[in-house]
């Protein structure tokens, strides 16, 4: 290990005040920071589609019909692999439930795809059962193009590189085949609370 | 979020490549443009570092660290200079 | 060239800080001492690393404000929320030790014998690389003709203001301030833009040297403008500062 530098210390925590909700090796933020692999998309909402299905075979939504569909809100914590932990952030969206039933199609893997070219792989069973959300308004905002706007993936039990940002569709699959991060070797799954941050971990 | 550019990676190019790689010429693989390092755009801060075209967006490079050993993806360039 | 290191190892290595001395309220210059220092090039940086009791590592990159020949020295603002630049203006004190790399980069660089006339843009603490490639001017005796536009938000904003109220033969220094001007101020009051900048810069007939340092917004909206007017892409050098996120 480096030597310590006197005096400097990562923002301070109160570990009493947040028992048993921050992950090993996270520390929570008030902020919310910005982390991005690109640039930020500008997809007009009249050009914007949610599809759910397989090459071939899809669901699609226009954003009007997207935004007709029931929709949940919802307050979670969430957590980055780059270590900091927010919590009680609140959302809205359409459960992933939803989208899969409305869509008829299934499958036990999903590649999330995303406006300029961003990938993440999930197990379906991660998105069902009230875990996962495409959510389109944050802190009762419609959600910020820097933060994944106008809709993102929310899979709050994850790592939030998989809760992906600029999210267009939902593609089933097989075969659970890495995405963008997962290819340069972040953990396949990704659960913070087994710290599995890395493949391997 | 603003990207920098490849001055901001001078230090992790030198790791990489073992020489100052900011004056070199890249071109990109989807493209064709043709740019020094230095003025390529760069998306700092983990997961990973990524380096894209300025014309296309393409990505260029990836670095991503990991447990001490930093992968490199160049695939993304057609040619780069050292 | 002696000293500038661009080829080989480029390792992790601890200095002694020397001095922290206040330019603003928010910017400090620190002066530091590194035993094995190579040299450096004016407009080359360093990159920095901290380390808490846990091991928590925290990276950043600051260029370099001193001229090749004069002791290591960079110079910092404290951006309220970040993470560093608060330990580096506030806590760190002459005797600490700082971890730092470098010198790094060796395309935001300028040597006398690059010639000019120069002409050097800079966006609020993106001065600092630009007062290396003064200084060093100066220490050089070089002549090049030179023109620094500089854009702060007040004039209480501006890092070595003194310095730059007396430059040295050659040199010009126009100032913008964008937020606030002091009762009677005379001089530019927005941000730069293509009519400030024509009555600025060196005309493209000249074969100027242009360098533009700050935030991306302020970079990318002067090179394009230089471009536009006729500036070689090649010779208009950018370096982008973050200052957010990782701050």
């Amino acid at each position: 290990m480096s030597p310590v530098s006197r005096g400097f210390h990562r923002r301070r925590q109160d570990p009493a005040a947040n028992a048993g909700r921050v992950p090993p090796g996270q520390y929570v933020t008030r902020d919310f920071p910005v982390l991005s692999a690109g640039p930020t998309p500008h997809t007009s909402l009249d050009r914007w589609s949610f599809s759910v299905g397989r090459a071939g075979q899809r669901k699609t939504w226009s954003w009007a019909e997207f935004r007709a569909l029931p929709s949940q809100d919802v307050t979670v914590d969430i957590h980055c692999v780059t270590k900091w932990t927010k919590l009680d952030t609140a959302w809205q969206g359409v459960s992933v439930d939803t989208l899969l039933d409305l869509a008829g199609y299934d499958g036990p893997f999903a590649v999330a795809h995303c406006d300029g070219g961003y990938t993440t792989n999930l197990p379906v069973a991660d998105l069902r059962d009230g875990k996962a959300w495409v959510a389109y308004a944050y802190d009762g905002q419609p959600l910020d193009p820097e933060h994944g706007g106008p809709a993102r993936l929310l899979v709050p039990h994850l790592y939030f590189w998989k809760s992906a940002k600029w999210v267009r569709s939902l593609e089933l699959r097989d075969t659970n085949d890495p995405g963008f991060w997962e290819n340069y070797g972040y953990h396949i799954y990704g659960d913070p609370w087994r710290e599995q941050r890395y493949a391997g971990d | 979020m603003d990207a920098l550019d490849g001055n901001a990676i001078g230090g992790l190019l030198r790791e990489v490549f073992g020489t100052d790689m900011t004056s070199a010429g890249s071109v990109c693989g989807t493209c064709g443009a043709a740019s020094q390092v230095a003025e390529l755009a760069v998306y700092l801060d983990a997961p990973g570092t990524v380096v894209r075209c300025r014309s296309c967006d393409s990505v260029l490079m990836v670095f991503v660290k990991i447990r001490e050993r930093t992968c490199v993806d160049l695939l993304g360039l057609a040619a780069l200079d050292t | 060239m002696a000293g500038t290191a661009l080829r080989g190892r480029l390792t992790w290595q601890l200095a002694k800080v020397t001095a922290v001395a206040a330019e603003t309220a928010s910017v400090r210059t620190i002066t530091l001492d590194v035993p094995d220092w190579p040299g450096h090039q004016a407009g080359q940086h360093i990159d920095i690393r901290l380390t808490d009791e846990d091991g928590y590592v925290a990276e950043r990159s600051y260029s370099i404000a001193s001229a090749p020949g004069e002791p290591v020295a960079i110079t910092v603002e404290r951006l309220d929320d970040g993470e560093v630049s608060p330990y580096l203006t506030d806590e760190l004190r002459a005797g600490d030790d700082l971890e730092l790399r470098g010198p790094i980069g060796g395309y935001f660089t300028w040597e006398p014998a690059d010639g000019g006339p120069l002409l050097l843009l800079a966006g609020g603490s993106g001065v600092v690389p630009l007062r290396s490639i003064l200084r060093h001017r100066e220490r050089a005796g070089s002549t090049v003709p030179v023109r620094l536009l500089y854009s702060s938000r007040t004039l209480d904003d501006v890092i070595y203001r003194r310095e730059l109220d007396q430059p040295a033969p050659g040199v010009e220094v126009i100032h913008t301030l964008t937020r606030r001007q002091p009762p009677g101020w005379t001089g530019y009051a927005r941000h730069v833009d293509a009519a400030l900048l024509a009555e600025v810069a060196w005309p493209a007939d000249a074969l100027p040297l242009a360098y533009a340092c700050g935030p991306t917004s302020f970079v990318e909206a002067v090179s394009q403008a230089l471009v536009q007017s006729g500036y070689p892409p090649l010779r208009v050098k950018t370096e982008r500062f973050g200052g957010t996120g990782g701050a």
